[in-house]
């Protein structure tokens, strides 16, 4: 995946993404070292932190994500990050669309 | 080489008209897949890292999106068989989502793909004759065409001919697998242009002489993106046994000049641009350097090819069949859809059936597994077994009786596919944008699910009458939007949604780019604006006259004075 272009050197603490090789589902660098598909067990770091992005072989593209602390869980200040989160915006299955819908 | 296993012919239907493969494209596939295969088990078992892997699975279709890897699967011209149909839908439900989405390419996107499932779902594509071969990369794209060909009563040369040459030519052309940037022809056979020519990086337009003999208009240079130019038209006349070798021209003089040190400047369209007439000298003298015989389209092989679009066998019959005009009369909702989702046949009892896939609130261009089988069978029942993808994300049943016409209507609509909103407000293009795609700087699909609901009856889109609105999440614009009456392009501003509108772009004869009209719009603004725009046009526009005719008559001064005045 391709991470967001132009970006400015981190001013907020960070957590580090990416996406699972196996299945492009978002990955978060948790405390224990490894990914997990879940933002709330990602670690935060300190912006300083930001360009010592870490490698892993079963995740594409880490990068770092700037984000707000609200009760100790993070939150991505940038929308997209935030999408990266929700998933779609968007009702994409056609089933849940028509249930929803009726 | 890696061992493959033999596969048979799929069964399509006996008069689907659709270029059919023989043993060699099917071997050859196979051997794509088992060479893919092995990339991808080297990727999972780390031999190839990502940078050495990406464009060996760009190459093969898959991109790994926001959320998930997409496979876009190639169709080439938009020309499905029931067969291929009825296998995207089992593909859909087996290792997607239930649902596919067909693009401005007249291709389909599949958004939830796992890695490990994709060399399964590229089997699954061969065993119908498919491939996501050239859907990414700097290489020829699908060629598109006009997704009414051996229909349309204005058609003067079929385009799927000479579209099936470009696929067979530039499929895996060892000169133009690695351009500058990524390639887009289109293909029609029309002189009433409907597959946005002049904003491809080639545009054809297939014609006939006096005598005749068909040649080609080639246009050059066209393109929307970071920077929207109209194309060139660089040679009136090429003769047809000329085709390729003049296409060869054009495409080694792009890859000799064209600016690969710079993304934003290495499509064709800026060296156009910037070499002005002199780009159609250097054309001219690559082609006279081509050895001609080498080159030369052999007749009997354009034979070939065009028996593969052959007219299927229509019946001899009447326009206007007694049921049709009674339905018609008696059904105001039928005769309401008939009013847009038609368009005349050259056969006589024939119509060609648009189906919208913009439900109001819908996602542009979605389609489910069920109802993309379900449309296999209404293709097998009602129009010899074909089925076409336009390039603004719609369907065609190409050969429809019009005494079937009712019942078709009538199967359609409880799967959700007779909105009657063909060429209106809500029938509008819009690509995946931030929800799915990694480059996108905003959202559209909501944007224009927010936009035909705000217009959802029919006797108000009616009354706005035809109109083009389309929207791009990003500056990349493959929602086209720089050739909508109205166009919307999401961007970011400090990391939050905000959308720019230009006015007065225009695909077909008369193209042009839209205007910006002034500042962006907030997420929960546009909506609004819009709908001062259609207000404006409505109230100011002269009979018979389109949004685009007023705009162009009144230029940006009345729609900017109301889109900003203040409150």
């Amino acid at each position: 995946m391709s991470s967001p272009a132009k970006l400015r050197p981190a001013t907020a603490p960070v957590v580090f993404t990416g996406n699972f090789l196996s299945d492009g589902r978002v990955a978060w660098l948790a405390g224990d070292g490894t990914w997990s598909p879940r933002i709330a067990e990602a670690r935060v770091f300190p912006a300083e932190a930001a360009a010592r992005v870490p490698q892993d072989p079963r995740v594409v593209g880490p990068y770092a994500v700037e984000v707000d602390l609200a009760a100790g869980l993070p939150t991505p200040r940038r929308f997209r990050e935030r999408l990266r989160v929700t998933g779609p915006s968007v009702v994409a299955e056609p089933a849940l669309r028509l249930a929803l819908a009726s | 080489m890696n061992a493959v296993t033999p596969v048979g012919a799929p069964r399509h239907p006996e008069h689907a008209r659709l270029y059919r493969y023989d043993a060699i494209d099917r071997a050859f596939l196979q051997e794509r897949i088992a060479e893919f295969r092995g990339q991808v088990q080297r990727r999972i078992d780390g031999a190839l890292t990502e940078d050495e892997f990406k464009p060996l699975r760009l190459m093969n279709g898959l991109y790994l999106q926001l959320h998930a890897y997409m496979l876009r699967v190639a169709i080439p011209y938009g020309l499905l068989s029931s067969t291929q149909m009825r296998q995207l839908g089992m593909i859909a439900r087996r290792w997607d989502r239930g649902f596919g989405h067909f693009t401005t390419r007249q291709n389909i996107q599949f958004n939830w793909t796992k890695l490990e499932d994709v060399c399964a779902m590229l089997e699954a594509l061969a065993d119908v004759d498919m491939h996501a071969i050239q859907t990414s990369g700097n290489c020829i794209r699908n060629v598109t065409t006009d997704e009414y060909a051996g229909a349309a009563c204005d058609e003067v040369v079929d385009p799927r001919i000479y579209a099936e040459i470009l696929r067979q030519w530039s499929t895996l052309h060892p000169e133009f697998t690695w351009l500058p940037r990524k390639f887009k022809i289109a293909v029609t056979g029309s002189p009433q242009d409907r597959v946005a020519a002049q904003v491809h990086d080639i545009g054809v337009l297939a014609k006939r002489d006096a005598g005749g003999a068909v040649g080609f208009e080639v246009w050059v240079g066209g393109g929307l993106g970071r920077t929207p130019l109209l194309g060139t038209k660089i040679r009136d006349w090429v003769p047809e046994a000329d085709f390729l070798r003049f296409m060869e021209a054009v495409l080694r003089v792009y890859n000799a000049l064209g600016q690969r040190e710079n993304i934003y400047r290495a499509r064709i369209k800026i060296l156009v641009r910037d070499m002005g007439a002199e780009f159609a000298g250097a054309v001219e003298r690559e082609f006279a350097a081509i050895p001609r015989d080498p080159y030369a389209l052999d007749p009997a092989i354009v034979a070939a090819i065009a028996a593969h679009f052959a007219a299927p066998p229509f019946a001899a019959l009447a326009d206007e069949p007694a049921t049709y005009v009674r339905a018609r009369r008696e059904n105001a909702e039928f005769a309401a859809w008939t009013r847009n989702a038609l368009r005349p046949h050259r056969a006589p009892g024939y119509a060609s059936v648009t189906i919208s896939l913009k439900p109001i609130g819908g996602i542009p261009g979605d389609a489910s597994a069920d109802q993309m089988e379900a449309l296999a069978d209404l293709a097998e029942r009602y129009s010899f077994g074909e089925i076409r993808v336009t390039h603004s994300q719609n369907l065609v049943l190409a050969h429809v009786r019009q005494e079937d016409l009712f019942t078709l209507w009538q199967a359609l609509g409880p799967l959700g596919l007779a909105t009657p909103n063909i060429g209106l407000v809500s029938d509008i293009i819009a690509c995946p944008g931030m929800d799915y795609c990694a480059l996108a700087t905003a959202r559209s699909i909501p944007v224009a699910q927010r936009i035909s609901e705000r217009f959802a009856r029919l006797d108000r889109q009616l009354e706005i009458g035809e109109l083009n609105l389309n929207i791009s999440g990003c500056i990349n614009a493959c929602g086209h939007h720089h050739v909508g009456h109205i166009g919307i392009l999401g961007v970011d501003k400090r990391g939050e949604e905000v959308y720019q509108i230009t006015l007065g772009g225009n695909q077909g004869n008369d193209a042009s780019i839209g205007e910006l009209i002034g500042p962006a719009f907030s997420y929960d603004a546009v909506v609004d604006a819009v709908e001062t725009l259609l207000r404006t046009y409505v109230d100011r526009r002269d009979p018979g006259e389109r949004f685009v005719d007023t705009y162009r008559r009144l230029g940006a001064v009345p729609f900017r004075e109301a889109l900003y005045a203040p409150a």
